[in-house]
């Protein structure tokens, strides 16, 4: 199971990282295996305004459908195209260009309640 | 791993379900079924009996063939789907691991004195070896033997020095054929298959569960317990096909009044825009004022299909929305999402092509 150093997480599986101004938010490596073959991904839209735990979206894979949550308050920015036509990219490099959307956070005292990668990797070992 | 009819089995390998069902249909799966049963039936009065029983007819096959039946109660409501391959000196009956127990027990309720009905699911190891290469690997390991059967043909031959009973019919679409032999061969015969397949560079794969259902449902085949169950009749899942009316067989009488009345629900295949249908999904006809929001019917399969690439389900729908083309709307996860009936199958099975 990877994780990634630089991102941030929420027990709900998703991750934050800092770029910039912005955060880049998508799923871990530990929700991609669980959920296997991903086959449909559908976003919210960029310029909606979002509640730290807001829904987000929903990742659906062969067996199971997940919904996805923000890890940060803000306005999402921008949204993957790539992922329309191939969601299996979620599956190949959830940290790269699986990337599910960018938000332009508008809590910084947020970042901190996220657990960082020694956290989370804990959690995950607990599951 | 998951429980399967009590059995453990794998919902996919580490090659991931989407390939694994890719994989099948441009080269060969290999699929470890033996959680079915077999059954076989022998003794005088084992030909009639066997025609009464279910609902193809099967007295004209000739030695060696194999048949696809339904078994049907008393009501003509749908027991268990199977395949009936006749042998030499019986018949040999492949049932569906959830059914092997109350299929044996019917047939032992029915069957006259001297028929004999053996159940022969622990003793026999059943595999499916399926994909448009299929035959090749298995010409390549029987001294070409597999390619000298046609489809739903049968018959003996030799694999790694084991003596296997080929039926060369499948639960995919594809070509290729399913092995029945002693079971204590099974882990020789399942790698002399992957080293035969590494060695000829044909690409062969173990499949699991989920590309299985995938496979299956692509090319229109039923799963007991989904398009056909307990209280599914054959005339509303357009399985009218698969019985003989020609013949008296268990729940004849039932279906033709069926028949005459028409069928109150109908299965269709739905195409939908975006989203994975599943099991238990309500369909609405959101053009129809007169079904004023009500479900017009409920998905009894959905998922994502990916040789046809599409979101898809199989759905009963009240009489008036079955025709292909007709715009409705599949309720996934509390979203409405736009649908449309197609054709069945979404691929043309092998062996109709």
């Amino acid at each position: 199971m990877k994780i990634d150093p630089n991102c941030r997480y929420r027990s709900s599986h998703e991750y934050a990282r800092k770029d910039g101004s912005e955060v880049v938010v998508g799923i871990s490596d530990h929700a991609q295996e669980a959920l296997g073959d991903i086959v449909f991904v559908e976003l919210a839209e960029v310029g909606k305004v979002l509640a730290q735990g807001e829904a987000i979206g929903v990742v659906e894979s062969v067996k199971a459908a997940s919904d996805i949550y923000a890890p940060l308050s803000g306005k999402i920015t921008a949204v993957n195209a790539g992922l329309q036509g191939n969601p299996a990219l979620l599956n190949k490099d959830c940290y790269g260009a699986g990337w599910l959307l960018r938000i332009a956070p508008s809590a910084a005292a947020e970042w901190e309640g996220l657990m960082d990668a020694a956290a989370y990797e804990k959690e995950c070992g607990k599951e | 791993m998951a429980n399967f009819a009590g059995f453990d089995m794998p919902i996919s390998y580490p090659t991931g379900a989407v390939e694994e069902h890719l994989i099948c249909r441009r080269s060969v799966g290999l699929f470890d079924i033996d959680h079915m049963g077999q059954v076989e039936l022998s003794g005088p009065g084992a030909d009639d009996f066997l025609s009464l029983l279910v609902s193809a007819r099967v007295l004209d096959m000739l030695s060696g063939e194999a048949r696809y039946s339904l078994l049907l109660d008393d009501n003509g409501l749908v027991l268990d789907d199977l395949f009936v391959y006749k042998l030499p000196n019986s018949w040999w009956i492949v049932v569906n691991a959830s059914n092997r127990e109350s299929d044996l027990a019917w047939m032992r309720s029915r069957a006259p004195k001297g028929v004999r009905i053996d159940d022969r699911s622990e003793a026999a190891y059943m595999i499916a070896v399926q994909g448009p290469r299929a035959i090749e690997l298995l010409d390549a390991v029987s001294g070409g033997a597999a390619s000298s059967l046609r489809r739903f043909g049968s018959g003996k031959m030799l694999i790694g020095g084991t003596d296997v009973l080929f039926g060369r019919t499948g639960y995919t679409g594809e070509d290729g054929g399913e092995l029945f032999f002693p079971a204590d061969r099974a882990l020789d015969l399942w790698e002399l298959l992957l080293a035969e397949g590494g060695k000829r560079g044909i690409e062969t794969a173990p499949i699991g569960l989920a590309a299985r259902d995938s496979l299956r449902f692509e090319a229109g085949m039923p799963l007991h317990g989904h398009e056909i169950s307990r209280s599914i009749n054959p005339i509303e899942a357009g399985f009218k096909w698969a019985c003989d009316f020609a013949k008296d067989f268990v729940g004849k009488e039932a279906l033709q009044s069926i028949v005459a009345a028409g069928p109150s629900r109908r299965l269709v295949g739905l195409d939908v825009a975006l989203g994975v249908p599943r099991e238990g999904c309500e369909v609405f006809a959101p053009m129809d004022a007169a079904s004023d929001g009500k479900a017009v019917g409920r998905c009894v399969a959905g998922m994502f299909c990916p040789t046809v690439e599409k979101f898809a389900a199989n759905a009963f729908v009240a009489p008036g929305f079955s025709k292909i083309g007709t715009a409705l709307a599949v309720s996934i996860r509390d979203k409405p999402r736009e649908a449309v009936v197609v054709k069945r199958p979404l691929y043309v099975p092998a062996y109709r092509r």
